[in-house]
């Protein structure tokens, strides 16, 4: 098979820039710590209310620093609403649903989440600026969606 | 053994029968376009915070209209039209007939299938949009309707191998014409791609908003939905590919250059689409990051054969060009074809795909992505591509096709250029607004106009969404004016007698190693070796958890 000269070159120029775009996407995963969430856990959505950490979601200091939110997402609110953190701390999302999927966005960070039932949804954000960020359901949940929102307040 | 090279050059008549069937079920696609883009218009407004839904026949609901959009567009117009595209021109590649009960069958199956998700959409029992997520309940015949969808384009691949295994006998140890190999390489991805929806549906969904299962599992079901729900995606694109590579060349006066470089890349198609569902499921918890990781590497392997289709289409473009008096570095550009309706409504398409591709490569970016995911970014991505690559480029050729099928000219080729040209300025406008606040982090599927929050950053955003649906909504409607026309009152027994095929510079090798780019049951085999090492490692480590009951919350 003859392939042009021009046409090779073009393919392997492409191929660079994907490897290029790959090698960044690793450094920023292994370098820069960002990552995606996994497989964490496993909890049965109809008795979540009462399964241990989400029958007290909330914010809790799990050290200096550091905080844990443990979150519920349900028609259409989230548990807790509101979350206050001081500015410089590193906060760990455990998140799930009550009962259909929902998403957990905060807008202006890379705290992005879906919320499977059944499933636990973690991942680890810094909040290195005072201010406010709305927390949105970006996940199609019935009729009331749009009114699905949330606040972090960092202080 | 040397291979024999077999193409008729001559015109190929179709029965008037079968060219009847074909036509209604592309018309199938057309109405259901027009409800589609209806929905569509209302809510690019929303992102303006412009409410019209209360001014609307029809459907009051935003996510009942939102359903309706995405079903209608994305799964009826889409499949309508490459049910009557794809074997029709293998047909006509191979001259061989299609099977007439196959023909009216794919008719009959599509449109009982629309009958069922429309009863299920308009009485609001499935507000559950196109991704039908679970336990977001719809009632059963939108599954079912679904399924008879899936099932009409299984019985358009049948209609198309049926014919190809009458041409093999025939012309035993021939190479396959091009523009039916690539024809049917599209639906038997889309064959293997639908396997897990329609097992997802038949299996899961259907026995349990029946009643006949109380519970089912989200994470398995949209797992499913995933598996099969990227290589959709291509093969919408695929039907448009075809177009591109085998037609457009002729229609500009050009060639293409190679046929084996474009089996290649048809094959590359096959073996990637279906592997690289999970980076749609980025940001879901119970994947583990090691299996994202894995299709997020074949979906960047799945960008090249659409940088080759890039050089090829463009290259084949270009001798078009030139050979119409084109000179110096863009000169060819100028001379190429504009005053026809159909190369031009695909050259836009074409141009719109650059950008989808550049904004698809940052949604397959693995950790990038968390930036996006659900914004409306996706939207602005998707509707570059499904929504003008893919549906300009079907516009386009509907501009040769419609007059085919019916024997009818074209009924006024300036009002086909201006709507093409329309719809593309509003693309773009649409498009710049929904990528820019999907940045900002506005939030896709949502009912702006009356969310419960908002932010200063999408104001611009939602304003240009707003403006360019509008034009968007314009032009589409622009083309529904010329087809209309075309079909009632277009002059009688003036439409071309023939589709437009193109040659090749270098035509099928007769010897070597690439008759065996031919072998279609080696590539299905490596294909589902392939999905094996994606997906298999998910299934086997994930039996379902069978937890939630279904919620109607519409």
């Amino acid at each position: 098979m003859k392939i042009h000269t021009y046409e090779k070159a073009f393919v392997w120029v492409g191929a660079l820039v994907l490897i290029a775009c790959a090698g960044a996407l690793t450094y920023a995963s292994l370098g820069m710590g960002i990552h995606l969430p996994g497989r964490v856990a496993e909890v049965d959505p109809n008795q979540v209310r009462n399964t241990p950490p989400f029958d007290q979601p909330g914010v809790r200091e799990i050290g200096p620093g550091r905080y844990e939110v443990v979150m519920l997402g349900q028609i259409w609110s989230f548990l807790p609403g509101e979350i206050r953190v001081p500015a410089g701390s590193e906060v760990t999302f455990t998140a799930t649903s009550a009962d259909v999927i929902h998403g957990l966005f905060i807008e202006r960070t890379r705290l992005n989440l879906m919320l499977i039932p059944g499933q636990v949804s973690r991942n680890t954000i810094r909040f290195s600026e005072p201010g406010e960020h709305l927390i949105i359901c970006h996940e199609y949940c019935g009729i009331g969606h749009h009114t699905m929102a949330g606040k972090v307040i960092v202080e | 053994m040397s291979a024999p090279i077999v193409l008729d050059p001559h015109g190929y008549e179709f029965p008037a029968d079968q060219k009847r069937y074909i036509r209604w079920t592309i018309y199938i696609g057309y109405v259901a376009l027009v409800a589609g883009v209806f929905h569509g218009l209302a809510q690019a407004l929303s992102y303006a915070r412009i409410d019209i839904l209360g001014y609307f026949p029809g459907l009051r609901g935003y996510y009942q209209g939102l359903t309706a959009h995405g079903v209608a567009n994305v799964l009826i117009f889409t499949f309508a039209f490459s049910n009557g595209f794809l074997p029709l021109v293998t047909a006509r590649a191979l001259s061989e007939p299609l099977v007439p009960g196959l023909v009216r069958a794919v008719f009959w199956t599509l449109l009982v299938g629309n009958l069922l998700v429309i009863y299920a959409v308009v009485s609001n029992q499935a507000s559950v949009l196109f991704t039908a997520y679970a336990p977001l309940q719809a009632h059963w015949t939108f599954y079912l309707g679904l399924v008879l969808v899936v099932v009409s384009t299984w019985l358009a691949l049948v209609n198309q191998l049926i014919p190809y295994r009458r041409w093999r006998r025939a012309n035993p140890g021939a190479r396959v014409p091009l523009l039916a190999f690539i024809a049917i390489v599209t639906y038997v991805m889309w064959f293997l791609a639908s396997l897990p929806i329609a097992t997802s549906f038949l299996g899961f969904l259907l026995p349990w908003s029946l009643g006949l299962v109380p519970r089912t599992d989200p994470l398995y079901t949209r797992t499913l939905f995933w598996f099969t729900g990227h290589a959709v995606v291509y093969a919408w694109l695929l039907p448009a590919y075809v177009s591109w590579y085998a037609m457009i060349p002729r229609q500009v006066g050009g060639k293409l250059i190679s046929d084996s470089y474009t089996r290649i890349v048809f094959l590359l198609f096959l073996l990637l689409s279906i592997p690289t569902g999970f980076h749609h499921q980025y940001t879901d918890p119970g994947v583990p990051i090691g299996m994202k990781a894995l299709h997020g590497v074949l979906t960047f392997g799945l960008f090249l054969p659409s940088l080759a289709t890039a050089f090829s289409v463009m290259a084949s473009l270009e001798i078009g060009g030139r050979a119409r008096g084109g000179r110096g570095l863009f000169g060819w550009i100028r001379t190429l074809p504009w005053g026809d309706p159909s190369v031009t409504a695909q050259l836009l398409a074409m141009l719109a795909f650059i950008l989808g591709g550049i904004t698809g490569l940052v949604n397959a970016s693995f950790t990038m992505n968390q930036v996006i995911h659900n914004t409306t970014w996706v939207p602005g991505h998707f509707h570059l591509t499904v929504g003008t690559a893919v549906a300009l480029t079907f516009m386009g050729v509907a501009y040769w096709l419609i007059p085919y099928l019916t024997g009818r000219a074209l009924f006024s080729r300036g009002l086909a250029l201006a709507s093409s040209w329309i719809y593309a300025i509003g693309v773009f406008v649409f498009a710049r607004g929904m990528i820019s606040g999907g940045i900002a982090g506005l939030p896709r599927r949502t009912f702006l106009a009356q969310a419960a929050y908002s932010s200063p950053d999408w104001e611009l955003a939602g304003a240009l969404t707003g403006v360019g649906g509008t034009i968007m909504f314009i032009g589409v409607m622009l083309f529904f004016v010329v087809i209309g026309l075309t079909i009632i009152g277009g002059r009688p027994g003036a439409g071309p007698r023939d589709i437009p095929v193109a040659e090749t510079i270098t035509a099928p090798a007769a010897h070597g190693w690439e008759r065996g780019l031919d072998r279609l049951g080696w590539w299905v085999a490596a294909t589902v070796v392939l999905i094996a090492i994606a997906y298999g490692p998910f299934f086997v480590s994930y039996a379902p958890r069978l937890v939630s009951p279904g919620f109607r919350l519409f």
